[in-house]
């Protein structure tokens, strides 16, 4: 019987079937078409999508219609009236609800047999065995210390087998998007193969900051005088109050104060928008670029999750400002990046206490990582907080780490703890490859690692 | 608490008050409102356009389900343009919506007048016959364009307009109007009020890069016959002298004026794209002109005599290092050199406005003062009619694209599109839409393609057996990501079409969802 012939319930996929169905030439590796890829696409494969806002709410919309059944949203923002001109599946009397609650309901309402589960909270909130769950994450975001901390998490699941070939089932594939404006990127993470988001870390320059003396001393534009007023003046009219960018008093004092030193100086061009502008690092955002750029992450996870076709390799750019530009650009992975690399080989005595090796992480040369938690094989090792955990572990400070890790001569731990980042404290996730001298068993096996 | 306006604080930060107003004032009309088309809207709608206009003659189904957004089972056998119509008005009250239960086919058949209240027309999934047809109405019309397809892993959006001019293109890099190569004499006059040599060590590190540059190249063409640097070993020597003139490792106003010292070297006049513009056969002006070509006319006069070759200074200057009061001047001196040039322009405008026989009055200062702030990167796009391009296509790119590694799936899934429409009229389905006639279908489409390739004056045998059977087993499959992805494209490109603002797409945008290798056509 033909396709659209057959009975109720089944055509609703026929689009979508046309595609999975049958074989194809032009397809990816693992390609086993027939009704069974369908039905275990809507059965097994489980998405997370990271961000509810302009991005996630299209990927959420994208994914439900690409067959996928299981998906999760996790993001910790309110709605607020400024997202209703790109993220679609909010109302103006939604403001002030939480975007992941708001957008799972949305889509569950529209497109029947979808189960979305949100997570209204902090990515840090989620232990990464919460993250181990899924076939695919898909990076809705728009900060750069945020997509490094989901790959940092998604990284970590990744193992090295001896020849330091990366295991294919350890894989947790993401898909990343960002825009800004008329443009944006679309890329495929396949941790261990293509690079991932630390490896071309950077493709995101820091952002470029106004030198205090300009601000203080020759201020020139209405954004110097807008700093000044908020870096600046904030402090030594309030001192200790910290400024909160959310609060429409502190940004009126600071568009007044603003304005105050542009007219001493003769300066134009301090409005209330643009002091929002500057002071919240606010990036113009349309729906549009976001459907784009969205919609190719979404076809991405599709391919990933069943082969119908090639992959994108590996990073997609789109710039639709002048005329319209599309590139693709394959970057390499960096074989020693301390995140999807086989992980940061560290030596200790095999006497060293868990106490004694924090200490040596945050003094380590090229992973300096304070406040750390560890995990081993998911057994907490030592845990910062919450205050209950904290308590159980503190104890382990005092015993050595080998005992702690079973005398196994060499293993992987996993570390979280706080790094620097463009000169500000961000959450990071490390895996270490742990080797203990002096008296172990298997030295053999030490030298092995040690070659690795 | 909610301001009226601040839902659209993001995209006011891009095309502005005006840019919004144009918005609000436009009236779209979609054909057919299967994915691609809702997904078009929903994105013009969140931005506020004016008014849609759904046109549909199709009854919502089962397999609608599985790829567009904006019908649910509620909406099962009602009709499509009235269910979609009613969730896009959700998104947004202020948008007037409308909606037409009628195929777009027969409406382009029937009452080709009917389209002449739009500002912009969108058509999606509609087959060449219809889309030749509507082209010709809109052109006739002077309405705007947009066709847009999604099909199976491809797709392609095209714009059809007999001529767009944009003022405020708004480019990305463009390089800042300074004249340091042809300094103007007030410019000139400032500089030399400047001393370079102050033993003050704060005003010495301040002192902005544009006086340094004006100053240190005059010393430069004393030493050299009055020639500023102009070879590549000039110019390395001209860096060293600025370079000597430091006195501490930490004067970021030297680094900038060693980083700006190619902008001494640049030649003098307008750009080749600006000189193609001013020599447009349009600039010949009569009382049915445009007022764009008005302008272009006063520009050409001006740069013709006043401006010295030169178009109005732009005005504005990037920040640099420098005291407060120095730039402060600076900014004065070229805004009053921009408002001078701006009066010059006025008075061209009213002339060539008496001229032609219209109210010298016509063009609003504020349109004449944008105009000049912009005038070096005008740009003026034009269409083929669709029809011409199919007839007869530039038969030397069609060619380059076929041998180009880059271009040759691109132009094939050109090709095969056109050829799927074929085969759709002919035998009223698509191709490969059912899994028992895959191989004859793939037979039948790749003789239509060859066809359509030997037309076009170009090998048949060019087109690659695995992209015909691709195109196959698409069977008329509409993806909602690929729908999304082009839908998102229209409205993207929709936007700048009404907004005058950005440069719209040109040529035809082919897309390849296979490895994401989409190209530009220009046929
Ligand atoms: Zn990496």
């Amino acid at each position: 019987m033909d396709n659209h012939n057959s009975v109720s319930g089944e055509n609703r996929w026929r689009d979508l079937d046309k595609l999975l169905v049958r074989p194809g030439n032009i397809v990816g590796p693992n390609f086993e078409p027939g009704p069974q890829l369908r039905d275990d696409l809507q059965a097994y494969a489980k998405v997370l999508v990271v961000g509810a806002g302009g991005l996630g709410c299209e990927l959420l919309k994208d994914l439900a219609l690409s067959g996928f059944r299981n998906l999760e949203v996790i993001d910790m923002d309110r709605i607020e009236v400024s997202n209703l001109n790109r993220q679609f599946l909010f109302r103006l009397q939604d403001v002030g609800k939480p975007k992941a609650e708001v957008a799972a309901m949305r889509v569950m309402e529209r497109v029947s047999g979808v189960n979305i589960v949100p997570h209204f909270c902090r990515i840090e909130d989620k232990n990464i065995e919460f993250y181990g769950d899924f076939n695919i994450i898909a990076l809705g975001l728009d900060s750069i210390e945020a997509r490094s901390y989901i790959n940092s998490v998604a990284c970590s699941f990744l193992e090295y087998d001896s020849d330091d070939k990366p295991c294919e089932e350890t894989i947790k594939p993401m898909v990343d998007g960002g825009t800004e404006g008329f443009k944006g990127h679309a890329r495929v993470i396949l941790p261990g193969i293509t690079p991932c988001f630390e490896c071309t870390i950077w493709l995101f320059p820091p952002q470029v900051k106004f030198p205090l003396c300009t601000l203080a001393e020759t201020p020139r534009t209405a954004a110097h005088c807008i700093e000044y007023a908020h870096l600046i003046k904030w402090n030594e009219v309030h001192g200790g109050k910290s400024f909160d960018a959310d609060d429409p008093e502190h940004m009126q004092w600071v568009y007044s104060e603003a304005l105050k030193r542009a007219e001493l100086f003769g300066i134009s061009g301090v409005t209330y928008s643009l002091t929002q502008g500057v002071v919240k690092n606010i990036i113009p955002a349309i729906a549009s670029t976001n459907a784009i750029i969205s919609a190719a992450c979404a076809l991405e996870a599709l391919k990933i999750a069943t082969g119908f076709s090639k992959s994108l390799s590996n990073y997609l750019t789109y710039n639709g400002a002048e005329g319209l530009h599309t590139k693709v650009t394959e970057f390499w992975k960096d074989n020693d990046c301390l995140v999807c690399g086989p992980g940061v080989l560290i030596e200790v005595d095999s006497t060293t206490s868990l106490q004694k090796f924090i200490d040596l992480l945050r003094e380590h040369p090229t992973l300096p990582i304070s406040k750390p938690s560890m995990v081993h094989r998911g057994k907490n090792l030592y845990m910062q907080a919450p205050p209950i955990l904290e308590e159980m572990t503190r104890s382990n400070l005092q015993l050595p780490l080998f005992d702690l890790m079973g005398r196994i001569p060499k293993d992987v731990i996993h570390v979280t703890g706080t790094v620097t980042l463009n000169d500000r404290k961000t959450s990071a996730l490390r895996k270490l490859r742990i080797v203990f001298k002096g008296n172990v068993d298997g030295v053999a096996d030490m030298d092995m690692a040690g070659g690795a | 608490m909610a301001e009226p306006k601040s839902k659209y604080d993001r995209q006011l930060r891009i095309w502005g008050e005006q840019g919004q107003e144009a918005l609000e004032k436009a009236s779209i009309c979609l054909l057919n409102c299967g994915p691609t088309g809702s997904e078009t809207l929903k994105n013009l709608v969140l931005g506020g356009i004016g008014s849609i206009t759904v046109i549909d003659g199709s009854k919502v189904e089962e397999g609608d389900m599985g790829n567009n957004f904006m019908v649910d089972l509620q909406s099962i056998a009602q009709s499509k343009a009235k269910c979609v119509c009613a969730f896009l008005q959700e998104l947004n009250d202020s948008v007037r919506a409308k909606f037409v239960e009628e195929s777009p086919e027969a409406l382009i058949d029937t009452n080709p007048a009917f389209f002449q209240q739009f500002t912009l027309v969108i058509a999606t999934q509609l087959l060449e016959n219809s889309i030749l047809k509507l082209d010709k109405i809109c052109r006739q019309y002077n309405i705007m364009l947009i066709v847009a397809r999604s099909y199976g892993l491809t797709g392609l959006v095209r714009i059809s307009i007999k001529e767009h001019d944009v003022v405020d293109t708004k480019p990305d890099h463009f390089l800042d109007d300074l004249r340091l190569n042809n300094p103007w004499p007030e410019l000139k006059q400032f500089a030399e009020s400047i001393d370079l040599y102050t033993t003050d060590p704060v005003v010495h590190k301040h002192t902005p890069y544009v006086v340094i540059l004006v100053k240190i190249v005059e010393e430069w063409a004393s030493a050299h016959g009055g020639k500023f640097p102009s070879t590549r070993e000039e110019k390395r020597e001209f860096k060293e002298l600025l370079k000597s003139k430091m006195i501490s490792l930490d004067e970021d106003n030297y680094k900038e004026a060693m980083e700006a010292s190619f902008k001494v070297s640049l030649p003098c006049g307008i750009s080749p794209q600006l000189h193609q513009i001013v020599n447009d056969s349009s600039v010949e002006i009569d009382s049915s002109s445009y007022n764009f070509w008005v302008l272009v006319a006063a520009l050409k006069e001006f740069i013709e005599n006043e401006g010295g070759g030169e178009p109005p200074l732009e005005g504005s200057i990037p920040d640099m290092t420098s005291l407060t009061e120095y730039y402060i001047s600076l900014q004065k001196i070229y805004q009053s050199k921009a408002d001078a040039d701006f009066l010059a322009i006025e008075q061209h405008v009213k002339g060539i406005l008496k001229r032609i026989g219209r109210d010298p009055d016509t063009i609003l200062k504020t349109t004449i003062k944008n105009f000049c702030k912009n005038a070096r990167k005008l740009m003026v796009c034009r269409y083929r009619l669709i029809e011409d391009e199919f007839n007869s296509p530039i038969l030397t790119e069609v060619q380059k694209y076929l041998t180009d590694e880059d271009y040759s799936v691109a132009v094939g899934f050109y090709v095969l599109l056109r050829a799927v429409d074929r085969f759709t009229s002919n035998y009223n389905r698509f191709p490969g839409l059912f899994d028992g006639e895959m191989d004859e279908d793939t037979s039948r489409l790749k003789t239509i393609a060859v066809g359509i390739l030997n037309d076009m004056g170009c090998n048949g045998s060019s087109l690659s057996e695995d992209l015909i059977s691709e195109m196959c087993r698409y069977g008329g499959a509409e993806l909602h990501t690929v729908a999304a992805y082009i839908g998102g494209i229209a409205s993207q490109e929709a936007i700048k079409l009404i907004t005058k603002q950005f440069i719209p797409l040109t040529g035809t945008f082919i897309f390849n969802g296979i490895d994401h290798k989409s190209q530009l056509l220009f046929l």
